[in-house]
């Protein structure tokens, strides 16, 4: 056997801009080795500029160029369009403009650095600043000097490309903004902090021996400090409260606010009757913590996004294709019977008929499933899938919003808001509690008015101020915050405080297949045939080195060897296969139209016992050796998933895929269980809401765009992903893949949370019958009820807090 | 011990100021990004080459 050259690769050499392995020493500049082109760009660009400190902040801070096709210099000319430009500029006098661009690349100081230094590369750029949290660069430039599509160029030029999306152009991000939270608490802080230190000679003093007009400015100041925090710092309790009762319902916020303003009222009027100093101090402090349970309930994840429709993925313009010319357009004006093309790495928009073309799509963003499907034309290419290869020609048979995937976005399930489907036990309780203090503070008025009507009244207020269910508030914002906190550290990352208590709730889990249960990185690669030799195999490895195909890449990863030979007469036909002459052996590695003779093909698929679709075949000088197969594999820890939930859940799997993995899958789920093939988008939905209209509470857990609806009509919707910043579907948290094997923990852990609250209530029920059997005897004073109405509140809030870490702990979350 | 009374008034007006330059903190967006900053902060000055030659 004669070997020819065997280069030796390095190992370890890494590219100094990405730190991704370098393939060869090939690509160079400056005695730094890169992994492609791209990277050489970016690094010979900041070299230029004398901005090489990026690379000295972090360690090959860079990202990968590969998959990149910087070839397309007409890829942004959408960008000239004056139209385009003003809906993605935020502010502009005519001279300067000033635009906001989502960069999800951004992940180290390295990043913040570079971006914010964009005005050393072009001096048209004034300032440039980021938000590393939400992934937001705003940008302020001169239009003289510079467009707003020099700017993107320039972005991606470094290797931040921004993305923009139809969503940007539609309806504008708009940024959840605490400020007013922050005005509100602010100023309760204050005052109570003010008030308290005013009311503290009343506490200590013994009785009687304060100064008299003491007394009496004191309270005024107190009474002057009290109203702001009541009239604008609880002004969303008030609100909340008044729509409760307009919708005919009561929530909890209207004992608070009921007990706010007995207390207020109580306490002007013993101010300024100078008949006692009132109980403002406990007013303001109740506010004011409830305004921190507020703020530690709102803990959000900035950086992701739980609200994307199919928007959020789309192109904004696509290249239209008019007798021979060539002019870009936006999506939206797409009409049925024009002419597109869609080029490499480009994702299709609209249902369309393959004109023209090899299509090798990639339904990654619709279904997770990433390997790449073969059309030929006349066959109709569905919106969402991304080209991979040639450049194609299609024909538009149905406009953006009417297409077969975004009809789903016309269902009710995304009309309706969050909000109305559930209510919380914290509400429920609110409603109970409110009908009895009223009943409570009634008969405690009717006890007291033979002796006196004074008394009556005092002992009626007392109950209403005592009462007031500052513990049972403060449970929940305390208990579900620490939750969403403590998930948040195990990669579950919920929208908002409430999804912890609707997971508590679910009877019913509902998985999607591919991506969901199945990983998409790392399918598992077999080679079915005769058994490979070492030889052979170094043959495979030095072709597909040479692909950027991602069954290609798979291949590569999945071969054990370091040597590579030397390849000649390479040559990729895209959609098909790759070929080469390599050690003067012929090898050819494709579909099965493309691995040589098709009837040999057919022979070997008969004597393997397989179809030939998604299968890659090996032929090494015309004989065929057998073919690779990607198969799927669950993801780690499913099979401990579903024999724990299995106990106590109705579970189901719902795929869009044929039945093949049937077999495999009743061994995870059981016969019992429903398993469900070949369903659309739209069945999914159907389905989940089949299963609530019989009363069950679903959990959806899927992936990709094809789950969209089923996540949005379940009561819970998680979506998993493998990069918490990139993709995503709209639902009601995110899981990391690389944590899917806690998901049973997860849901269990919502119940716990849930049990944590139900004992919590009953501690501050404890309390506000303790001070309601003294408040019933009239016997309230100041004194008792700033110590009696913090105390509850702090007991409740470190009950919560604790108890919920212990049981993460315990349950090793 | 009327002094008292002054004294409260102006320890009111102080602690006012410290409220006031609170809004003044979120009102400029210092809330809104409580990450970029603290990174922001530990990059150097620009050193131009001539100054070291």
């Amino acid at each position: 056997m004669q070997i020819s050259e065997v280069v030796n690769l390095k190992e370890g050499t890494l590219c100094y801009h990405c730190g991704e392995e370098c393939v060869s020493l090939d690509i160079q500049s400056g005695a730094k080795t890169f992994c492609c082109t791209g990277c050489k760009t970016v690094y010979e660009i900041l070299h230029e500029n004398n901005l090489c400190k990026y690379y000295d902040l972090d360690n090959t801070p860079g990202i990968s160029q590969k998959k990149l096709d910087s070839a397309l210099v007409s890829r942004y000319s959408y960008l000239d369009d004056p139209n385009i430009i003003r809906q993605l500029t935020n502010f502009t006098d005519g001279n300067i403009s000033i635009c906001n661009f989502v960069i999800p690349q951004v992940h180290c100081s390295s990043c913040i650095w570079l971006l914010e230094k964009l005005h050393k590369l072009n001096s048209g750029i004034i300032q440039s600043e980021i938000n590393f949290l939400q992934k937001n660069l705003s940008v302020k430039f001169k239009n003289s000097e510079i467009s707003l599509r020099q700017v993107v160029e320039l972005l991606t030029a470094v290797g931040y490309e921004p993305q923009i999306s139809l969503n940007d152009i539609e309806n504008k991000v708009k940024y959840h903004s605490n400020k007013s939270l922050y005005y509100k608490i602010g100023l309760a802080g204050f005052c109570f902090g003010n008030i308290m230190l005013l009311s503290f000679p009343e506490y200590l003093a013994p009785i009687g021996s304060l100064e008299h007009s003491f007394k009496q400015f004191f309270g005024l100041l107190n009474l002057i400090l009290g109203a702001p925090v009541l009239i604008y710092s609880a002004g969303d309790y008030f609100k909340s409260a008044w729509s409760g009762i307009k919708q005919k319902s009561i929530n909890i916020d209207f004992p608070i606010v009921l007990g706010l303003v007995v207390l207020f009222i109580r306490s002007s009027f013993e101010i300024l009757t100078n008949t006692g100093v009132g109980f403002i101090d406990s007013m303001t402090g109740l506010i004011f913590f409830l305004l921190l349970g507020k703020l530690f309930q709102s803990k959000t994840y900035d950086a992701l996004n739980f609200e994307r429709n199919y928007k959020s993925y789309f192109p904004i313009s696509v290249t239209l294709k008019n007798k021979s010319e060539e002019t870009s357009i936006p999506v939206s004006n797409l009409k049925n019977g024009d002419r597109i093309i869609i080029r490499n790495n480009e994702l299709i928009p609209a249902d369309a008929i393959l004109f023209n073309g090899n299509a090798s799509i990639d339904y990654s963003f619709v279904t997770g499933e990433s390997i790449p499907v073969q059309k030929v034309a006349g066959e109709i290419i569905y919106a969402g899938g991304r080209q991979y290869g040639s450049a194609i020609e299609l024909e538009v048979i149905r406009t953006v919003s009417q297409s077969y995937l975004t009809q789903l976005w016309n269902k009710d399930a995304f009309i309706k808001k969050d909000e109305d489907k559930f209510n919380s036990l914290v509400n429920i309780v609110g409603k109970y509690f409110t009908v009895l203090i009223l009943f409570v503070a009634a008969a405690a008025f009717l006890y007291w008015y033979p002796t006196s009507l004074r008394t009556a009244i005092n002992a009626f207020t007392a109950v209403l101020i005592i009462a007031c269910p500052c513990g049972i508030a403060l449970t929940s914002p305390f208990a579900l915050g620490n939750a969403v906190r403590i998930l948040g550290r195990n990669k579950f990352y919920a929208k908002n405080a409430s999804v912890v208590e609707r997971l508590s709730k679910i009877d019913t889990i509902v998985f999607d297949k591919t991506g969901t249960i199945t990983r998409t990185g790392d399918a598992d690669i077999t080679f079915n045939g005769n058994m490979l030799s070492p030889y052979e195999q170094k043959l495979v490895k030095s072709l597909v080195r040479n692909s950027t195909h991602p069954l290609s890449s798979r291949i590569f990863d999945a071969i054990d060897t370091k040597e590579i030979f030397e390849v000649s007469s390479y040559n990729e036909l895209s959609g098909k296969g790759i070929e080469a002459e390599i050690d003067s052996r012929h090898v050819i590695l494709g579909s099965a139209l493309f691995a040589a003779d098709k009837n040999k093909i057919l022979q070997t698929a008969e004597r393997l016992n397989t179809n030939t679709n998604s299968r890659i075949f090996l032929s090494i000088d015309g004989s065929i050796k057998g073919f690779f197969a990607v198969n799927n594999i669950y993801r780690n820890g499913l099979d401990n998933i579903t024999a724990d939930l299995k106990e106590n859940y109705n579970l189901a799997v719902i795929s869009g895929d044929n039945e093949s993995e049937k077999e495999n899958l009743s061994k995870y789920f059981g016969s019992s269980n429903k398993v469900l093939f070949n369903c659309t988008p739209h069945d999914k939905l159907d389905y989940v809401k089949e299963l609530q209209d019989k009363g069950h509470k679903v959990l959806m857990v899927g992936d990709g765009l094809n789950d969209a609806g089923a996540l949005k009509q379940s009561d819970v919707g998680i979506a998993i992903s493998e990069d918490v910043t990139n993709f995503s579907p709209a639902c009601d948290a995110i899981l990391d893949a690389a944590e899917f094997g806690k998901l049973n923990m997860l849901i269990k852990f919502s119940k716990t949370t849930k049990t944590i609250i139900i004992i919590s209530f009953i501690i501050s029920v404890i309390y506000n019958v303790l001070g309601v059997t003294l408040a019933f005897q009239s016997e309230i004073s100041p004194l008792l009820a700033a110590i009696l109405m913090p105390a509850s509140s702090i007991t409740v809030v470190l009950f919560t807090v604790l108890s919920t870490n212990l049981m993460a702990k315990r349950r090793g979350l | 011990m009327s002094v008292i009374v002054i004294l409260v008034f102006f320890s009111v007006l102080v602690a006012g100021g410290f409220l006031l330059a609170f809004m003044w903190a979120v009102r400029s967006g210092q809330y809104e990004d409580r990450y970029t900053p603290s990174v922001r902060i530990l990059f150097d000055d620009e050193v131009k080459e001539k100054d070291i030659t």
